[in-house]
């Protein structure tokens, strides 16, 4: 089998307790580094990146405590697995450690086999939260990634402002029905890839993606100074990338692809919704409906880009904008004034 | 006492588990820095300053343990535990008894990395 090397950092302030931990460590076949004290410790930690803290308590200038304070405290090292070894004494120091979210606690002298095996299953532990995060960030973006990492998981919203696009390949069902599955599949994943890149390059984030359609926010669930011009600015982009596309060598004598984007600006709810089992993050209320609506008058209106009156008051006049006029939508009530945006 | 300046059983595993090569580095290591926490116990009293009293004495107590000092290790968690005394005179002799119990440790311990 072969064996896992992991880098461990060892804090310790008492020489022969570090040589000792570092000979041990090392015959089991880890790369070992080694910090005097506790903020040494922990500018090691922020500057380079370890599977694994062994910490000392007692320490000079920082002590154990301190460090597992500071570690809570930090986004990027709040996962990282902490077995305190120590000689301190008393039921409530082993306590405070591992409530302050040490993962384990080894008294010293530190029995080298039980070393062994609360390393193994430390480091095991962390492979496995590595992998869950990897995964986390394949099926959401990095913001909600991040989002869920700094505020945990909870069903709920709460309203924000927000500006909401949605986007859809028009006739894709008429277009996939002449191609086989997987060339289908192909087409979608352009698609998405270039939209991605328009998106996330503004600042929005992508949150749904049902068949041929995507829906993005801009805006939430982090601010953005300019929601509303990102918005516009991604959807240009992205009206670029499929005329791009279309031009491409392999798409010659192909059904052109055309896309048609809807964009709203208002108050949003955002939020996870679903089950505990099952959920996902999104928004909802009447600022979304209006960009499905405005997305889906694209082929009515026969522009590629619709933007609603908050949109386009919030645009600068870097962007040319075209009334064409009030519509009524299913689902309001009044009127709405709809802007086209000129190609540009 | 009766029992051995340091516990053959504890000593023999530590050489087991880190190799003997190591292990004779390791008391090397044990017998440069030990002079320097009881130096460091004598200052802290002088200056009453109480944590690092207890902190030397811990250091003390975990690397005579590390060996199999058991005997030595013991003095010095009772000064640990204890902390700085009232009385200054009280921990001055307690001192002269560590310093005295180090001696023969350092003596044992040289004699064992030598044979």
């Amino acid at each position: 089998m072969a064996r896992s090397t992991a880098r461990l950092l060892v804090a310790d302030d008492n020489k022969v307790n570090r040589l000792l931990l570092q000979r041990s460590l090392q015959l089991q076949g880890h790369q070992v580094f080694l910090a005097e004290n506790g903020r040494v410790a922990l500018e090691m930690l922020r500057a380079d990146s370890y599977d694994l803290l062994l910490l000392d308590i007692a320490m000079p200038e920082m002590d154990g405590f301190q460090v597992l304070e500071s570690l809570r405290g930090d986004l990027r090292l709040r996962d990282l697995p902490v077995i305190v070894t120590s000689a301190v004494e008393g039921m409530d120091s082993v306590v405070r450690c591992i409530e302050s979210g040490a993962e384990d606690y080894l008294p010293k002298p530190v029995n080298a086999v039980l070393l062994k095996a609360r390393i193994g299953a430390s480091l095991e532990k962390k492979r496995l939260r590595d992998q869950q995060k990897e995964l986390v960030r394949r099926f959401a973006t990095r913001e909600v990634a991040d989002d869920l990492d700094a505020s945990g998981f909870a069903l709920g919203g709460h309203r924000v402002e927000a500006t909401v696009m949605f986007s859809d390949i028009r006739g894709f069902t008429a277009i996939s029905e002449l191609l086989p599955p997987e060339e289908t599949i192909e087409l979608l994943n352009t698609y998405y890839t270039l939209m991605f890149d328009a998106i996330s390059g503004q600042g929005g984030v992508v949150n749904q993606m049902i068949g041929d359609g995507l829906m993005a926010i801009f805006g939430a669930p982090l601010a953005l100074p300019d929601p509303c011009g990102s918005a516009v600015r991604a959807a240009q982009e992205m009206l670029e990338m499929v005329e791009l596309f279309n031009l491409e060598p392999d798409r010659a004598g192909k059904t052109a692809m055309q896309i048609g984007i809807g964009i709203a600006t208002g108050s949003v709810i955002a939020g996870y919704t679903g089950t505990d089992q099952r959920a996902t993050y999104t928004c909802v209320g009447d600022t979304v409906n209006l960009a499905a609506r405005l997305e889906a008058h694209t082929k009515v209106a026969g522009r590629a880009i619709l933007i609603d009156a908050a949109t386009q008051a919030a645009l600068d006049g870097g962007t040319a904008t075209e009334p064409i006029g009030a519509v009524h939508f299913k689902g309001k009530a009044g009127a709405v004034e709809v802007y086209a945006i000129q190609a540009a | 006492m009766t029992d051995a300046v340091i516990d053959a059983a504890t000593f023999a595993e530590l050489q087991e588990a880190a190799g003997s090569e190591f292990v004779a580095e390791l008391v090397g290591t044990f017998l440069e820095e030990a002079p320097g926490m009881l130096a460091e116990l004598r200052s802290a009293r002088a200056a009453g300053d109480g944590e690092r009293f207890r902190r030397a004495a811990h250091s003390l107590k975990s690397n005579c343990n590390t060996f199999g000092a058991l005997g030595l290790g013991l003095m010095a968690r009772e000064i640990e535990l204890r902390g700085l005394q009232a009385d200054a005179a009280q921990d001055a002799a307690a001192l002269d008894t560590l310093d005295a119990a180090y001696a023969k440790v350092d003596a044992a311990l040289r004699e064992l990395i030598r044979g």
